[in-house]
């Protein structure tokens, strides 16, 4: 039988505010434990909590920048259960009315766009952390973390594969970061997802008995979490059995997960409106300042990116995975719509990119700056120099040859690598180039076309690559052929 | 001296005819005589007492006096105060020595007044007997085997008892009027939001109100005028123009309207304290003042909608409690479960329990729509009750509890029976609006009985001025228990 997939994300990411979502504490990760833990983290009797607005801004950044519905009224419930890192015992979230409801994100899988639907995003605080280690035997509790501002953003079941799944979780990892609400720092926990998993008889409109994969802190393990899970879920009803609604976990060492819990264990969370908190209001004045503040979004920019400077839709989602690669190149092609874009464009997806990752830097700080490669790919448009000897010329400039922003003419200059396109001297190399290899022009004429790639190769070692190659092949067949 | 009221105190101490030192000695020195007659306090720390006595002192020869600098003034010991034990009466904060200051508190301080101690009251604030504290009951000083009502029941005895001129109490759902009306002295619950709850340790937080408890109106207003005021740390504390609530005392309540509920002289009324509130209205139309009758049809519903509300908030308020942090910790478990149920076995009194049992049960899945939802469906149809009722009059009058003080154990067994004697006074809470007790005589066997006054949102000031003009012409406020 064949077997579809069927996968929705819940995604915690953690808000960049200076202080926690209800107290002043601060947010700052790796501080000593306990250090940021103010008298409401630790939930001493008779503190309150006091709802930090630019957490609420960020929320409301978020839900403008995927189409959502921003609720002019929202609530704050109380989710009750007992865990020593769960300070007032019961973590204060949004339940039956969460400030963002709907929109949607678009993702390119392949060369195939998608659209999947959200269903929500709420505001909630983070726990603490205990520590098992080093307590010999006992827990520790350290609660710098807990009243950390969350944004869980829950998306529709519109998604059918790991690789659909994970260019999801990726597209909005970039959009948190590109609307600066969440620092994305996948390995500091700022950036969490959890997958809802099933699998169906392919063509049925039934969804599955789903299971919730929990602890996928990064892409390739959400990706391979979801893979386990579905041969698992495929193969258990296969063999007649059939799927557990259950919590698992993710186990990245033995690649597999495990069950957690079962819904059967599920807590009772009794949800209900915190008393402490007045219903969050937003009005449309604050509404209408949240979204001036908000810059141009990747899925605008992207159409911008094909329209305006005709680059492919490859290139253009490529462009705006982060507003810093985005930034490059819009500086690098300003005011140069057409093939001087296009190279841009090729050359940061190509040489420039790689050169980052090979040499593990961000590409704010790169080596060859934006406007330096600009000056480096029209000296290639303009047939100065070769798309080869740009390499050179780029490499030049990442080691520090040259600076400022005529760097690549400099180069061009002190090394001398102007390509020769005075034809009158090529055509006197091209005549020395064919009275020394009399065998290969004799090839060449009996009818061997491969033979004049090595003529042209003589000629372009006798100029040092400086010869335009095409302009070296014309001249080549030209001079042959008038010569027979 | 010790039958002073606070405005003679503040008087004297202006004139300097008595220094802080001396008045915080005075009442030091009745607490030890006295205080195991009628355990009306839990803590008392005479060397810090004296401290903020010589500070004051300090303070007005310097020329920095305010109208409570000076004044012994009682905390509820469900009030943060830093420094100090603060226990709400429950063995599960039995060490608990706050860090911080209440607002409330931190008010008083600023005024200069003295912390002469903090009083008894029942458990978390849940009784009307202030017989479940865990420091044992406290006796009413009217006939020390009769409770003095709850949960403000220590600082309503010790105003009795002259062991202060002034304190604080808390009302969630009648716990500073009824013990007022059981021990003859007054007290007014503000509207809800005017005082901050931050550092008040929370029963019910949308009920839970801050309030003065004294032995004139007057010298409530005089504590009202510290005690209101935005606190940012409160989200329910509402923003509003500073107000005097002394302006108000010396009008005349010629032409005001006063409301009878004939709801609140229906059956369970002691018929004697249906005389005595009887006589007490006839006194205000003396005065002028014209009466009418209004109706609440709703009010029978209060304390069912109450026993549920009340609980559910106070579930998830007490779930702090558990022995991770601070507090009451159980000496011996073998793993995390053990320890919570243990602490919080050994650590709360029978009737803290039951309440978290019903409010448990009224959140459940399954549960919630039925008993949480409806019971705030109904409570809005109490306040409209209300809100129609004032388009009819200025104040509504009527009893503040169905019978006098009540012997020791006479209703610890009953729990329905205890809740009933707060039917009069609960359903202002349910509203928010302001209610308050005083004294206006006694039934057959001699004990005082409390006439209560509701005023509309934020007419504390009306409320006050009503009270003080009844006060001008009786005296019943100024009686003194037997043996006192």
């Amino acid at each position: 039988m064949k077997w579809e997939t069927v996968i929705g994300l819940e995604v915690h990411a953690q808000l960049n505010t200076r202080s926690k979502i209800f107290s002043g504490a601060s947010t700052a990760f790796g501080a000593p434990p306990n250090t940021h833990a103010s008298a409401v983290d630790i939930a001493l009797p008779g503190t309150l909590p006091v709802l930090n607005r630019a957490a609420v801004e960020k929320a409301i950044r978020f839900g403008l920048s995927v189409g959502s519905r921003v609720n002019s009224r929202s609530i704050f419930a109380r989710k009750n259960y007992f865990y020593p890192d769960l300070p007032k015992g019961y973590q204060i979230s949004q339940y039956e009315t969460p400030v963002v409801q709907g929109g949607s994100v678009t993702i390119v899988v392949g060369d195939a766009e998608k659209t999947v639907r959200l269903t929500r995003a709420h505001l909630e605080e983070d726990a603490g952390k205990s520590l098992h280690e080093d307590f010999h035997g006992e827990t520790g509790i350290d609660l710098n973390r807990a009243g950390t501002p969350l944004l869980e953003i829950v998306s529709e079941p519109d998604m059918r594969s790991a690789a659909e799944a994970v260019a999801y979780a990726k597209a909005l990892h970039g959009l948190v970061r590109w609307i600066d609400i969440c620092d994305g720092n996948m390995q500091e926990g700022s950036f969490r997802c959890d997958a809802n998993v099933s699998v169906r008889p392919a063509g049925s409109d039934k969804l599955g008995t789903r299971c919730e994969i929990k602890n996928l802190n990064s892409f390739r393990f959400l990706e391979r979490a979801i893979d386990f899970e579905v041969r698992r879920q495929i193969e258990l009803i296969e063999d007649g059995g059939s799927v557990l609604q259950e919590t698992r976990l993710y186990d990245p060492d033995r690649d597999e997960t495990r069950p957690m819990r079962s819904k059967e264990d599920a807590h009772d969370y009794r949800y209900f409106p915190d008393p402490d908190l007045l219903p969050l209001e937003v009005s449309e004045p604050w509404l209408a300042e949240i979204q001036a503040d908000l810059p141009e979004l990747p899925q605008t920019k992207r159409e911008r990116f094909v329209s305006v400077y005709g680059l492919r839709a490859y290139d253009a989602v490529v462009l705006t995975t982060s507003p810093e690669i985005s930034a490059y190149f819009e500086t690098a092609a300003d005011g140069a719509p057409g093939p001087v874009a296009k190279l841009c464009a090729n050359w940061i997806t190509g040489t420039l990119s790689a050169r980052l990752n090979e040499e593990g830097i961000d590409i704010i700080d790169s080596r060859v700056g934006p406007r330096q490669l600009r000056g480096l790919v029209e000296r290639i448009a303009d047939g100065t120099i070769s798309n080869k000897i740009a390499r050179d010329v780029f490499d030049a400039i990442w080691s520090g040859e040259a600076q400022g922003e005529q760097a690549a003419d400099a180069i061009i200059r002190a090394r001398g690598l102007t390509q020769i396109s005075d034809s009158g001297a090529l055509e006197k190399i091209v005549d020395e180039v064919i009275a020394a290899n009399a065998q290969q022009v004799e090839d060449y004429r009996g009818g061997k076309e491969k033979a004049v790639n090595s003529l042209v190769g003589q000629v372009m070692k006798a100029t040092r690559g400086k010869a335009n190659p095409q302009q070296v092949n014309e001249i080549l067949r030209r001079k042959v052929i008038a010569r027979g | 001296m010790h039958d002073a009221t606070l405005k003679t105190l503040s008087d004297a101490l202006a004139a300097r005819k008595l220094s802080s030192v001396e008045a915080t000695e005075l009442f030091l020195g009745r607490i030890r005589t006295l205080n195991g007659r009628y355990n009306c306090f839990i803590t008392v720390d005479e060397d810090r007492s004296l401290a903020q006595a010589k500070e004051a002192d300090a303070a007005r020869a310097a020329g920095r006096a305010e109208p409570l600098t000076g004044i012994p003034i009682a905390q509820k010991d469900i009030f943060c105060a830093k420094g100090w034990l603060t226990t709400c009466a429950s063995k599960m904060l039995s060490n608990f020595v706050s860090p911080y200051d209440a607002h409330v508190v931190e008010r008083f301080n600023r005024a200069g007044a003295v912390i002469i101690g903090k009083t008894n009251m029942d458990e978390f604030a849940m009784g009307s007997s202030n017989e479940t504290s865990w420091y044992g009951p406290v006796r009413n000083p009217w006939d020390t085997d009769r409770v003095p009502g709850g949960s403000s029941g220590g600082s309503a005895a010790a105003l009795a008892a002259r062991l202060v001129p002034a304190a604080t109490g808390t009302d969630t759902g009648g716990s500073i009027r009824q013990p007022c009306a059981l021990t003859g002295t007054c007290g007014l619950k503000p509207t809800y939001g005017l005082v901050s709850r931050y550092g008040m340790i929370a029963f019910a937080s949308s009920l839970d109100q801050g309030g003065p408890m004294a032995r004139t109106a007057e010298d409530l207003a005089l504590m009202l005028n510290t005690m209101v005021g935005f606190d940012l740390r409160d989200s329910t504390s509402l923003d509003r123009p500073v107000e005097d609530y002394m302006s108000d005392l010396q009008q005349s309540v010629r032409g005001l309207r006063i409301g009878l509920p004939r709801e609140f002289f229906a059956e369970g009324l002691q018929p004697d304290v249906a005389k005595v509130v009887e006589a007490a209205v006839a006194q205000y139309k003396a005065l002028g003042c014209k009466i009418t009758e209004v109706a609440l049809p709703n009010m029978g519903l209060s304390v069912p909608v109450y026993y549920v509300l009340a609980p559910a908030e106070a579930s998830s308020n007490l779930a702090r409690f558990d022995g991770v942090r601070y507090g009451y910790r159980t000496p011996q478990y073998r793993d995390l479960n053990e320890m919570y149920e243990k602490t919080r076995a050994e650590g709360f009194g029978a009737e803290v329990k039951r309440r978290i049992l019903i409010g448990t049960y009224v959140l459940s899945h399954g549960y919630y729509d039925a008993y949480y939802i409806r019971a705030q469906k109904v409570r809005r149809l109490i306040a409209e009750d209300f809100a129609r009722a004032f388009e009819k009059c200025d104040v509504i009058m009527g009893p503040t509890s169905p019978t006098t003080a009540f012997k020791l154990g006479e209703k610890a067994a009953d729990p329905l029976q205890m809740y009933l004697s707060d039917i009069y006074t609960i359903a202002v809470n349910l509203a928010g609006l302001p209610g308050m007790s005083i004294p206006c005589g006694f039934d057959t066997q001699g004990l005082p009985v409390g006439l209560q006054i509701i005023g509309n949102y934020f007419r504390e000031a009306q409320m006050l001025n009503v009270a003080h003009q009844y006060q001008l012409a009786t005296d019943w406020h100024s009686r003194v228990p037997p043996h006192i």
